[in-house]
């Protein structure tokens, strides 16, 4: 394990790379997401379809071949960014799909009852949506989210894997190829790197769906 | 849908406001595409030479491209559907041990599962494909994909299975157990089918995580020529990255629209005279669909 210890700043540095890259996207991915979503939800029949276009195309795209397109694609029309850009936006993307969905999946949990009592005593989409029905599902959601946004954390390595340079996965590239570490130990450590991020956020929403638990 | 219930039926003046916001929508939408297509075109990403290769079968370079891809995809194809195969039966395997096993008996196994399904896949696949080796089995690479993407997925099933069954009514259990079949039979002819029947949703979701998964594989094991790996070849050669990856885009959206229209078709066949209600394993299959 001296692979470990000898290349601490690395695998540090690294670890907060990785991290980066996670909350760019966990934010990024919300906030996409629930716009995607309350477009699948809403009245006007164009942005439903955009939002089931945009599910329908991101979450049957493999990640791979998305960052992909995004990183030799886009470049080709001018608009120049970093791999590490790159990269983060195009997990953004993808995971938004998702959160989307398990959003959508929260707004069909709250009983109807609620919506239709809400718009008989007048309330338009905007509100039934923000003051009733949204305030409820965003208990229902937090497993779902919370299981996606783990999917995305694991994903990321995908992102490093495809080459963005300076995270967990280029740590261990780096490692085994210019420095000659033997395999084993060195993908051990990165292993090791990566279950501490998911099974930390494993534990914490476990403890946040106890916290949220509501009997119905 | 729940957009029906978000809603009122619009009257007039609702029908003329949702109609003036699906015209702007529109407008916008429409200035937004345009800006892209004149970007595109600013680019030359239309230039024949960059589509006629992948969309052409009178340039002499059509045949050369899509056997490459041809190639590729049945190389990604073969390595989802053995991936697949083994996934479930393993995943069955692991299920009905963890199940069977004692409170204590279980902490090994159980620590295994949440290891394997906390680690990232490519991880995985990494590992796989140092440790193999190591241990003396010398692979081709598409082994190392195959039993990375299985090792990870084989956890992910085991428990979708395990929720399926713990989710059935108790009565289930009791009336095989008191007609006097074992504890055996119980698991094999009245758990596990209606586990099967209510994850069906879940099951075929991480299906899908497979296919996409195998996308994976060239970027991480030298000398797997699968689908992106040719992609790239081909990228390399006609210089059209833009054209090439939407195009093998578009392959997978297309074979994984398949694989979920398939689960909605078999959910359709099987729940005809079923009773039970799947919402809860519906949840579940949200929550693994990544």
């Amino acid at each position: 394990m001296d692979v470990i210890t000898e290349n601490w700043d690395l695998w540090v540095s690294g670890f907060l790379r990785s991290l980066g890259i996670i909350g760019w996207a966990l934010v990024g991915s919300l906030v996409l997401g629930t716009i995607v979503a309350v477009c699948r939800v809403s009245p006007i029949p164009l942005l439903r379809v955009l939002g089931t276009f945009y599910v329908s195309v991101f979450r049957n795209t493999p990640l791979a071949v998305l960052l992909f397109f995004i990183a030799f694609g886009i470049p080709v029309l001018g608009i120049n960014a970093s791999f590490y850009v790159f990269g983060t936006v195009g997990l953004t993307i993808y995971t938004a799909a998702f959160v989307c969905e398990a959003l959508r999946g929260g707004i069909n949990t709250v009983s109807p009852g609620q919506a239709e009592a809400a718009r008989s005593i007048g309330l338009g989409f905007g509100q039934t949506l923000t003051l009733v029905v949204l305030p409820q599902a965003l208990r229902a959601v937090v497993p779902p989210v919370g299981n996606v946004q783990i999917a995305m954390m694991k994903n990321s390595a995908i992102v490093g894997a495809a080459g963005v340079g300076g995270d967990l996965f280029s740590a261990y590239n780096r490692l085994t190829s210019a420095q000659g570490y033997s395999f084993l130990p060195t993908v051990t450590g990165m292993a090791i790197g990566y279950l501490l991020i998911t099974l930390t956020a494993g534990a914490l929403l476990a403890l946040a769906e106890r916290r949220l638990a509501v009997a119905r | 849908m729940s957009g029906s219930v978000l809603f009122d039926t619009p009257g007039p003046r609702t029908r003329r406001r949702v109609l003036v916001a699906s015209v702007i929508t529109g407008v916008l939408l429409l200035t937004a595409l345009t800006l892209v297509v004149l970007r595109l075109v600013d680019r030359g990403q239309f230039d024949a030479e960059l589509w006629a290769p992948l969309l052409n079968p009178a340039t002499e370079e059509f045949a050369l491209v899509w056997g490459l891809i041809g190639t590729g995809l049945s190389l990604t194809l073969r390595a989802a559907v053995v991936a697949m195969i083994a996934s479930l039966l393993i995943g069955v395997v692991i299920a009905v041990v963890r199940l069977q096993l004692g409170r204590v008996a279980r902490i090994p196994l159980v620590g295994v599962v949440e290891l394997l399904r906390g680690l990232p896949v490519v991880v995985t696949i990494v590992f796989v494909s140092v440790l193999l080796p190591r241990i003396g089995i010398a692979a081709d690479p598409f082994w190392f994909l195959v039993v990375g993407l299985t090792a990870y997925n084989c956890v992910v099933i085991s428990e979708i299975l395990r929720a399926g069954v713990v989710t059935l009514p108790r009565g289930q259990v009791e009336a095989a157990l008191a007609v006097g079949l074992t504890r055996g039979q119980t698991m094999r002819l009245v758990q596990l089918p209606q586990a099967f029947r209510a994850m069906l949703p879940a099951l075929i979701s991480q299906l899908v995580v497979i296919l996409k998964d195998t996308a994976i594989g060239s970027i991480v094991l030298t000398g797997l020529e699968d689908t992106l790996y040719q992609g790239d070849l081909i990228r390399r050669n006609l210089d059209n990255p833009l054209q090439t990856y939407a195009v093998i885009a578009l392959i997978f959206i297309v074979l994984n629209l398949l694989l979920s229209r398939l689960a909605v078709f078999l959910e359709r066949r099987l729940s005809r005279s079923s009773k039970s209600n799947p919402a809860e394993a519906t949840t579940v299959a949200e929550a693994n669909a990544t």
